[in-house]
């Protein structure tokens, strides 16, 4: 089945989402499309999968033009979406799940289970996917559920997948076995388009590329024909420097110590176990791991967000584990949340007084028990223009700001101050190229003024990028060390293999502690 | 000689363009008061639909707004009535309205009224012998006080357990008229030579001052309406000028960035309840001293429910909940005029509330009925 988007066109209010934009989707063909958070993907594909009508253009399925009035009439064409974001019912097993919704029924309209597992269990076995038809989804690991929405879609006769970002959540490890099944799906015949940010998955897996750049396409051949720079420059509209520019670290005195860290939720989930780790001050360590493997916790942890069921977190020589989060900010720690959205900021408010979310009881912006706005928007003025905040006004609600703009404003806001220790979490997820390189320059001169930072971040090319040391966790420890110094041409580092190996938790069975897989660089 | 100075310039103006107040002021003024007129406009002509229904003749239905009309602005007497009415329900809904603000749903405002208004009542008339410039001043600290710890109940409960509000205001709500016929039976309180529940009466020196007694006796606008005016503007400083506010604001729109922020979540919502409670109990105390002069079963008349109404159409900002208390208030006063002149049941207004409150809740629907307020200037560019 061929699909042919022409001329589509969708405006929402008075930002033009896409501008004619011309698609054609082959079969047995990985199409990638590549472009920033805000390209106008995302509005493209809601198109195709039925959600968003076009304002002008057309949809032709093998030539004949089609309308889709919802979702439903997508799906009925051979359309289907994985979502970024799994729609998955946790405590229903597999094959529950699968069929929800066009459920195989038997005799007097019943649930005919042994039928929709024998069909899952074949879909399973053509394209060597490997899920158990019986397990819940919530006792299996997210690579295998990101499987189960691929069934879904598959059960439902799907000729055209749409794969929204789908190696967000998965190791390097899973990522690989993900594109064997994206390749054995491919040459069954299937059409894929295949959505994402990153550059070297577009050079891996696909088979033509379109790059999307504020609601147009603006390149578009076979990945062969580009290098990962030009890929860049045709995203962003401008050369791209992928080395952050970060000299040797010269570590001085420990800033953060943690020392047996241990975090039990409701007396028996094991968050954190007996972690130690320490961050000196000039150096930049990441904690690398595959989401949900603690480092939540230990962040909060560390900021003081939840309480300790043993161990101690010491800054500059101070006990600190039972400060408050305000005396801890207050002490000079900078916390940038990882979900800027939910915990970094409050939509609704101006820009600035965002800019003051956790500093407007003190001076300089306070007098008495008043807050002085003028002063407020005095500096988150300044604040805007220093880090780069782009946005009309400071009055303007935050919520309305780009995602880039919106982290750089909760960066500004924690950098501003006076601070020892940077605990950045996933500093960059969900923001554009120039605002990500902006970040990390940020965070280096961060170090490189002499303070600790510490990035939580599930991107490893982030870590080995920026960190000058890496933990692994998982399993809410830290299950090994990595030594990150660069030689100057950029040669040397850790092994970003051994830490793909780290983080699925693969050769360290019994050991608790950190330092197994030391000194990987050697 | 003047690179840097140039610099300084390119940025000082940079500054000062950021400082710029935000352009779309036309739509958010739209936004912020079209769908509360909108809606009262149309619970008014659903009102006539309704008494059309109930067969009421066309001459009645003209006759009962006149009335309305008459009855809420159109005398001396009736402009101080419709004002006697906003006062509790401005004051109570201040408190719904700022704990609204703060993520918290009050709906014990009229408990908080009952036992803030039943110790205001016994302060008024146990405390003898002091001058009114003290005693006034004590009994309303008193009736603040006790409303604002009843508040902070549901607030202590929500913040150590997770009791959710607006189950606990709701269960105080009874309690405390219980506790109000029970206190009523109690010989230092119960009127002497009375076998039914009802206080003392307020002694002169507890007194709210009449406004308006010197041009007529029966105007019964009180000296309550400086007090209203004046929780106003505190709450006003409170919610935008203040730390304080600040913090429950924070709170309100988003917990988890309040709780990242390192604002206590639980000190919060107590302060926040207490305030609550605080102006709830207040307009408990100036409706005794103010208007009833004495306690009786009841005496707080649903107007801390109507007060959730008036936090609500008035956008639980300050100056929107004195309009909203002024409209109600209005209502309130024209009503009973209408009751009287046309005949038709007071009820009407109550159905009329009703439906303003659907309307300003559901400001799609108010949109799709009258699309013409709505039209935003630059779609009618576009068309054209």
């Amino acid at each position: 089945m061929k699909i042919e988007l022409q001329g589509i066109s969708k405006r929402f209010g008075l930002v033009l989402a896409n501008q004619e934009i011309d698609l054609a989707i082959q079969p047995g063909e990985v199409l990638g499309l590549l472009g920033e958070n805000g390209a106008g993907k995302s509005t493209l594909m809601n198109i195709l999968s039925g959600l968003y009508q076009p304002d002008t253009g057309e949809i032709l399925i093998d030539g004949k033009p089609v309308q889709f009035a919802g979702p439903g009439d997508s799906i009925a064409s051979g359309i289907g979406m994985v979502h970024q974001h799994f729609m998955l019912v946790p405590v229903f097993s597999v094959v529950e799940n699968v069929i929800l919704g066009v459920e195989p029924t038997g005799k007097g309209d019943f649930l005919d289970l042994d039928t929709a597992r024998e069909q899952v269990q074949q879909i399973n076995a053509r394209y060597g996917m490997d899920v158990p038809s019986d397990t819940l989804i919530e006792d299996l690991p997210v690579g295998i559920q990101q499987r189960v929405e691929i069934l879904k879609v598959l059960f439902r006769s799907a000729d055209v997948l749409i794969l929204d970002e789908p190696t967000a959540v998965l190791t390097p490890q899973e990522v690989e076995s993900f594109f064997a099944i994206v390749r054995a799906l491919r040459d069954a015949g299937k059409a894929i388009v295949f959505i994402t940010h990153k550059l070297h998955e577009i050079m891996e897996i696909a088979d033509r590329v379109s790059v999307l750049r504020q609601g147009r396409i603006v390149g578009h051949g076979t990945p062969s024909e580009f290098s990962e720079g030009d890929l860049a420059e045709m995203m962003v509209g401008r050369p791209v420097s992928f080395s952050v520019g970060r000299t040797a670290a010269t570590p001085g005195q420990t800033v953060l110590e943690l020392d047996g860290v241990t975090m039990i939720e409701g007396g028996q989930d094991v968050r954190l176990s007996d972690i130690s780790l320490n961050v000196r001050a000039g150096e930049i360590v990441g904690i690398a791991g595959v989401q949900g493997n603690g480092q939540t916790e230990l962040v909060e942890a560390i900021t003081g967000l939840t309480g300790l069921n043993g161990g101690s977190v010491r800054f500059l020589n101070n006990e600190i584990t039972s400060s408050s989060v305000r005396a801890r900010h207050a002490m000079g720690i900078a916390h940038i949340p990882e979900d800027r959205q939910r915990s970094g900021m409050v939509a609704s408010f101006s820009v600035a007084e965002n800019m003051v979310l956790n500093s407007y009881y003190d001076d300089p912006v306070a007098r008495g028990v008043q807050i002085d706005w003028q002063q407020v928007h005095d500096q988150a003025a300044e604040a805007c223009l220093k880090y780069d905040v782009r946005t009309p006004s400071v009055f303007l609600g935050a919520g309305s700001l780009s995602g880039g703009n919106q982290q750089k404003m909760v960066v500004a806001r924690e950098l501003e101050r006076d601070v020892r220790l940077v605990v950045a979490s996933q500093p960059t997820r969900g923001v554009d190229v120039g605002s990500i390189e902006y970040i990390h320059s940020q965070l280096v001169a961060c170090r490189d003024r002499g303070n600790a930072v510490l990035i939580v971040s599930s991107e490893l090319d982030e870590i080995l990028d920026l960190s000058d040391r890496i933990y692994v966790m998982y399993g809410g420890r830290v299950i090994a060390e990595f030594d990150n110094h660069r030689a100057e041409d950029g040669s040397g580092g850790a092994d970003r293999n051994q830490i793909g190996l780290a983080m699925a938790g693969i050769g360290t069975d019994d050991s608790p502690s950190d330092a197994t897989l030391m000194g990987a660089s050697a | 000689m003047s690179q840097t100075e140039h610099k300084s310039d390119t940025t000082r103006d940079a500054v000062r363009a950021l400082m710029a107040p935000p352009i779309d002021r036309d739509g958010a003024w739209r936004e912020l008061f079209m769908v509360p007129l909108a809606a009262v406009m149309l619970a008014l002509l659903f009102g006539a639909l309704i008494m059309m229904a109930t067969s009421v003749s066309p001459a009645t239905i003209l006759q009962s707004f006149i009335a309305m009309a008459r009855g809420s602005v159109g005398s001396l007497h009736a402009i101080s009535e419709t004002l006697t009415a906003t006062i509790p329900l401005v004051l109570a809904g201040l408190g719904i309205g700022l704990a609204f603000r703060a993520g918290l749903f009050n709906i014990g405002a009229e408990g908080q009224m009952v036992v803030g208004g039943l110790a205001a009542a016994v302060a008024s008339f146990s405390l003898t012998g002091l001058p009114s410039i003290i005693h006034l001043p004590l009994v309303l600290m008193v009736g603040l006080a006790v409303g604002a710890l009843y508040a902070a109940i549901a607030g202590f409960l929500r913040a150590t357990t997770g009791a959710h509000e607006v189950i606990s205001t709701i269960m105080l709500n009874l309690i405390s008229f219980r506790l109000l016929d029970y206190f009523l039976r109690q010989p230092f309180i119960q009127k002497e030579g009375r076998s039914d529940p009802i206080s003392k009466a307020v002694l002169e020196s507890a007194e709210l001052p009449r406004l308006l007694s010197f041009f007529d006796g029966n105007l019964r606008l009180h000296a309550g309406l400086f007090i209203m005016l004046a929780a106003v503007l505190l709450v006003y400083w409170l919610l935008y000028r203040s730390k304080l506010g600040f913090a429950f604001r924070i709170s309100g729109e988003n917990p988890q960035a309040a709780r990242y922020a390192g604002i206590r979540s639980g000190l919060t919502i107590i302060l926040a309840m207490a305030i609550a409670g605080a102006l709830a109990g207040l307009a408990g105390a100036t409706q005794i001293t103010g208007v009833l002069g004495r306690a009786s079963p009841g005496f707080s008349a649903g107007i801390g429910f109507d007060a959730i109404a008036v936090a609500l159409l008035g956008r639980s900002h300050p100056v929107g909940i004195l309009l909203a208390g002024l409209l109600f208030g209005a209502l309130e006063a024209g009503g009973r005029q209408m009751q009287v002149d046309a005949g038709v049941s007071i009820d009407l207004i109550s159905i009329i509330q009703a439906l303003i409150i659907i309307f300003v809740a559901a400001p799609l629907l108010v949109k799709r009925i009258l699309p013409p307020l709505f039209r935003t200037k630059s779609v009618n560019e576009d068309a054209s």
